[in-house]
């Protein structure tokens, strides 16, 4: 289990980050993916965009953009008709059990 | 570099029944030693498994829904390398392979199965396009007709355009019906040098052109609406044969949901960006069968390690002037589009007669 995971399972949403490149390495990895120096850990910014969304039965489903760079899946506390590309959310909830789990609310 | 040519093929039905994986390779393979002339066991090189084959060079490969295509490409170049002379490349998956699900793909977590990304692609496509569901039901409208043609398709039944909308929601941008379903079947190829193709037939299909182009783990990091690996490996296939889209005459692409043909057919320079939807009803309305005459995954089934292979039997069917009911007339090029996990990855092919 790597660092993303860890801290996940704590409830955290954190990325890897290399200093000597400063840039976000994304999907979370323990070298950076231009130098392969090791990482940074830090946590994930809480506001969110809206990239795409949709629904299955009453779940709204998202893919939620952080940081110009990290992108994750995870559900959407809202109504499907309320929520757009382009809107904000905030993180509220983020878990690992069998499975990574993200959770957003809109924000006004 | 070596020329290699397609030689002999065979293909099991694909169903929806649980049956051994060792079973259905060995069906196809069979059809292979039954339908080729002069070919026996000792002659075959390289992979293989059951059948009585003691290949110098074997080896499995796994890559998710386009193994069978890359497979090829394995088969393609150790003959083209010369470290082979004759390939029998064999695939085959029962229905309910976990394999379609991605765990590895951390941007996804929990929502891994491929009806998530494939909506988000849908929902994509509809916002910037301004797609219909009608538009994306004569996509299947189409490949499950044309399947009829096919008898080794799992679906033989036709739909009409309404009777796809209307089937049931899998999510809001998804119907059950504009989704390719995991089957249990195999399909096989016998690949050979040009200095042995004659022995095994007198119309060798010629395997000109290859693209290959891995972009990225997660698909969200990429675009949604535009199929970018498949851009690339296109153009490096067109590149390599020295040809142009303009003279592909039939394909098989790869259709695991309706939008995915939508993308494709623009992607792979078939049609222009944004008249994917009329190039496809107008195939459909004028019963053209270029593009998936065997039904593509929607119609004919996706057995994942299967598909490519299947997909290139069709292409020298085609080639051969043997498709029977499904025969683009004079076809002497064709193209074969396989993905896996989410367009992540592409391989195209180019065959020419």
């Amino acid at each position: 289990m790597n660092k993303f995971e860890t801290e996940l399972k704590a409830g955290n949403f954190v990325t890897s980050e290399c200093s000597y490149c400063n840039r976000i390495v994304w999907p979370p990895s323990d070298y950076c993916d231009n130098c392969f120096k090791d990482v940074n850990w830090r946590k994930v910014s809480q506001n969110g965009t809206i990239i795409e969304l949709s629904r299955k039965e009453n779940d709204v489903f998202c893919i939620i953009e952080f940081e110009d760079k990290i992108r994750v899946m995870g559900k959407l506390d809202a109504e499907i008709h309320m929520a757009k590309p382009g809107q904000t959310v905030k993180l509220s909830k983020c878990m690992l059990n069998d499975k990574n789990s993200f959770f957003f609310n809109l924000e006004n | 570099m070596k020329k290699v040519a397609v030689v002999g093929y065979g293909n099991t039905k694909f169903t929806k029944d649980e049956l051994p994986i060792e079973s259905l390779l060995l069906e196809s393979t069979k059809q292979v030693f039954d339908t080729t002339k002069n070919l026996s066991q000792d002659l075959i090189d390289g992979l293989s498994e059951l059948s009585g084959i003691k290949p110098k060079i074997s080896h499995t490969v796994e890559h998710l829904c386009s193994s069978g295509s890359n497979a090829a490409v394995s088969g393609f170049s150790y003959i083209a390398s010369g470290l082979a002379d004759t390939v029998l490349v064999t695939g085959a998956d029962k229905i309910g392979n976990p394999g379609q699900i991605l765990e590895w793909d951390k941007s996804r977590g929990e929502f891994d199965h491929p009806i998530y990304w494939a909506s988000m692609f849908t929902k994509a496509h509809k916002r910037q396009f301004s797609t219909t569901d009608e538009e994306l039901a004569i996509v299947s409208a189409k490949n499950h007709k044309q399947a009829m043609d096919n008898p080794n398709a799992y679906s033989h039944k036709p739909y009409t355009i309404s009777e796809i909308m209307n089937s049931k929601n899998v999510t809001d941008d998804l119907r059950i019906l504009d989704c390719s379903y995991s089957c249990s079947g195999s399909s096989s190829i016998l690949l050979t040098s040009e200095e042995t193709a004659k022995k095994f037939t007198d119309e060798p299909i010629w395997i000109s052109g290859i693209g290959q182009k891995t972009n990225s783990a997660s698909f969200t990091k990429n675009e949604l609406t535009t199929l970018s690996s498949s851009i690339i490996a296109a153009n490096d296939a067109y590149k390599m044969a020295k040809t142009t889209p303009k003279k592909i005459d039939v394909a098989e692409i790869h259709d695991a949901f309706s939008v995915c043909e939508l993308m494709a057919v623009e992607d792979l320079s078939l049609t222009e960006k944004n008249t994917g939807a009329s190039y496809v009803r107008n195939l459909f309305n004028t019963e053209d069968r270029k593009i998936n005459p065997r039904g593509g995954l929607i119609g004919a089934g996706h057995p994942l390690g299967a598909t490519g292979i299947s997909q290139i039997v069709e292409i020298t069917q085609q080639l051969q002037n043997k498709a029977k009911k499904r025969q683009i007339s004079n076809a002497k090029s064709g193209l074969v589009h396989n993905m896996s996990a989410a367009a992540t990855s592409s391989t195209v092919l180019v065959l020419e007669s």
